[in-house]
């Protein structure tokens, strides 16, 4: 089955998170996925827009959706605030006709028009939903076994519930364990997994924000994890880049490589990591792979 | 039905913690707190709980049912367990709060931090001669905190106040919400001020815990982004938080996308020296792994600045993004 989505990389995989977009790109590759990237949407606002203007993110949003629909084809994210954003913008015009329809008329000057209904998955929600865990299982050629993998989801791909399609999908908030367990990694079960990394007060309280962060991977490499594996980049910044500062504020003596989701799954399907920049974190991956380096254990 | 329970027992008089298992036959129907009263009947008297109304009004039942503060009173066994009567729901006392025993906490700092953002009306001028007019949609708009029952859930399970006692939390910052967005109060900008301030508004991460847990969509942490929308209306730009917003905004509507490069000196202050300096050597490390983004040296608005193709489009959408505003509801007389 040909798979193929409109792809909205999100701002962060094009600044700050570049083996995000590169890893993306080369899995989907593997996996047979295309995807057509927007390369002339917005960002999402990631609720901070939102909070001056809220309007002016819907309409941004909007403008997104309704690229996709013009190629015809779902919006795919890999970002866990993205999908956030954009599944409550998308249930905001759904319930609201007429501001839709205000929408709508901006739109129109550029030849564009938002019809709700559009499918917006992250990629994580993609991997299990539409590719299917059994097909990810065939395609594994280096299984991960032996290496022990903490999920951290990011706050918006779990919460609100409401507007996340649970009823539909109930085992959302499981994904990531399901698929760590796919390629054949051990789920570490920790509290810090569904909590926030801290990120959007980085800025505003750094001292809080490190401390999130470095209190879910200080519990999670205490529990033996090798490594911590997630969907959202901006929790990857937190989580990685912010590690050693984190460190510091902390005084938690930690040391534990973030990985993105697509990273992960690239690990799995015998992609280089180099091919996918995992020599371009903050806090070195050296670890976790040489250990996926050793022969699988029996 | 048969239920199962693991409930963390305290007792800090005698300095021990652990846990009580229970297993119990329970009419299919029951909640969790009738299956909690249950074992205190039948199996150990000792067990310490709270409760009233039985009906999820007075706000004294909630706890943490497998690691998540709920009402146990409205929380029906078979609904939390799917109908597996295997599942063994673990049952803890709330969070971010000191156990009194069991599962009573103690509400003291709770109720501190009510107190701190008076939570009555302040009126200004002369009181009128009949009743206050107020638009009905103004008061709509406040149904979602009155409807709070003061059960502390949303403080249990907030993440920011897990690292920092000062925050003011949820509850009362959704209270605060209720009179300064009372079209009656005359103190509002003083309010936001204040709630500007280190512990209030800005200080909340928007992880939408309170919003999942709160059983009464009181949704706390949409009522904190009302309170940074006026706060901002209202001219209280000159702090971290409103400044951190204002680049943000500045910066898609500039480029279209996000300039990480200049949130932290567009947040902190561009001349916050000492607070920039912090974030150099994480900077440098962030360089050294290929991983700072050199096209978003130039700040956002600057000539040459970072910019998306197709950029005149999403700058119109910005303008004409104006007419969508909804019209705010005044005092009539
Ligand atoms: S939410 Fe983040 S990654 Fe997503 S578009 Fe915005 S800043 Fe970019
Ligand atoms: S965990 Fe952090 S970055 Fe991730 S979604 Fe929550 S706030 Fe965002
Ligand atoms: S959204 Fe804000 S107030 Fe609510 S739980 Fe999270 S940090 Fe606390
Ligand atoms: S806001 Fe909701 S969760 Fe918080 S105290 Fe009020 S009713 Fe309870
Ligand atoms: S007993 Fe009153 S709210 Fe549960």
């Amino acid at each position: 089955m040909a798979m193929k989505y409109a792809f909205w990389p999100g701002c962060v995989s094009k600044g700050a998170a570049p083996e995000l977009y590169i890893a993306t790109n080369r899995v989907a590759r593997e996996l047979g996925i295309e995807l057509v990237e927007l390369d002339q949407a917005t960002c999402t606002g990631a609720g901070v827009i939102q909070e001056q203007n809220p309007e002016l993110g819907d309409a941004l949003n909007a403008r997104t959706f309704a690229m996709a629909q013009q190629l015809g084809l779902p919006l795919m994210n890999i970002c866990s605030t993205c999908q956030g954003i954009e599944s409550m913008v998308q249930d905001k015009l759904a319930k609201n006709p007429e501001y839709l329809a205000k929408v709508n008329e901006i739109l129109a000057e550029e030849g564009l028009h938002y019809e709700p209904g559009l499918e917006v998955k992250n990629f994580l929600w993609i991997l299990v939903e539409d590719f299917g865990l059994d097909n990810l299982k065939k395609a594994v050629k280096r299984p991960l076994t032996g290496a022990r993998i903490g999920p951290f989801y990011g706050c918006y791909i779990l919460r609100p519930s409401q507007l996340l399609g649970k009823e539909e999908h109930p085992d959302r908030d499981h994904y990531l364990e399901m698929v760590i367990e796919a390629v054949g990694a051990t789920a570490v079960d920790y509290e810090g997994a569904k909590k926030c990394c801290g990120f959007p007060i980085l800025t505003i309280n750094r001292e809080n924000s490190l401390k999130q962060a470095g209190n879910h991977v200080h519990e999670a490499q205490d529990l033996g994890a090798d490594a911590l594996v997630s969907p959202c980049p901006l929790c990857h910044l937190n989580l990685d880049a912010q590690q050693p500062a984190a460190k510091s504020v902390t005084h938690f003596d930690i040391e534990l490589p973030i990985i993105h989701l697509p990273q992960m799954i690239g690990l799995a399907l015998g992609i280089d990591p180099k091919e996918m920049r995992m020599d371009h974190h903050v806090v070195s991956t050296k670890k976790l792979l040489d250990k996926l380096a050793q022969p699988v254990p029996a | 039905m048969k239920v199962k329970l693991k409930v963390k027992r305290t007792d800090p008089e005698k300095g021990i913690t652990g846990y009580s298992q229970y297993t119990l036959d329970m009419h299919d129907s029951a909640t969790l707190l009738d299956a909690l009263i249950s074992a205190r009947e039948y199996e150990d008297g000792s067990l310490a709980l709270r409760c009233s109304c039985r009906s999820a009004i007075c706000g004294s039942c909630a706890m943490r049912v497998d690691k998540r503060a709920r009402l146990a009173c409205r929380a029906k066994v078979i609904a939390i367990t799917g109908g597996d009567e295997e599942h063994e729901i673990l049952v803890e006392p709330m969070g971010n709060m000191p156990v009194i025993k069991d599962l009573v906490i103690d509400q003291e700092s709770f109720w501190t931090k009510i107190r701190q953002v008076d939570p009555y009306l302040q009126p200004a001028g002369p009181v009128p001669e009949g009743e206050y007019r107020v638009p009905n949609e103004a008061m709509l708009d406040l149904t979602h905190t009155m409807n709070c029952i003061m059960c502390g859930g949303c403080v249990s399970d907030c993440t920011v106040l897990e690292v920092d006692k000062n925050f003011i939390a949820p509850a009362a910052l959704a209270k605060a919400y209720r009179f300064a967005g009372d079209p009656r109060d005359g103190h509002t900008v003083e309010r936001l001020q204040k709630l500007s301030e280190y512990g209030g508004i800005w200080d909340c991460t928007r992880c939408n815990m309170c919003v999942e847990v709160c059983p009464k969509g009181v949704a706390p942490m949409n009522r904190i982004l009302q309170l940074r929308e006026m706060a901002i209306e209202a001219g209280i730009t000159n702090n971290t938080g409103a400044r951190h917003t204002a680049i943000f905004t500045k910066s898609i509507v500039d480029g279209g996308r996000l300039n990480e490069v200049w949130m932290v000196p567009g947040s902190v202050g561009m001349f916050n020296l000492p607070r920039i300096m912090t974030e150099l050597p994480g900077a440098l490390k962030m360089l050294r792994a290929g991983k700072l983004p050199l096209a978003q040296v130039i700040p956002p608005g600057a000539p040459g600045s970072h910019k998306m193709k197709g950029m005149d489009r999403v700058r119109n959408v910005v303008r004409k993004s104006a007419m969508l505003k909804p019209k705010k509801a005044e005092v009539t007389d």
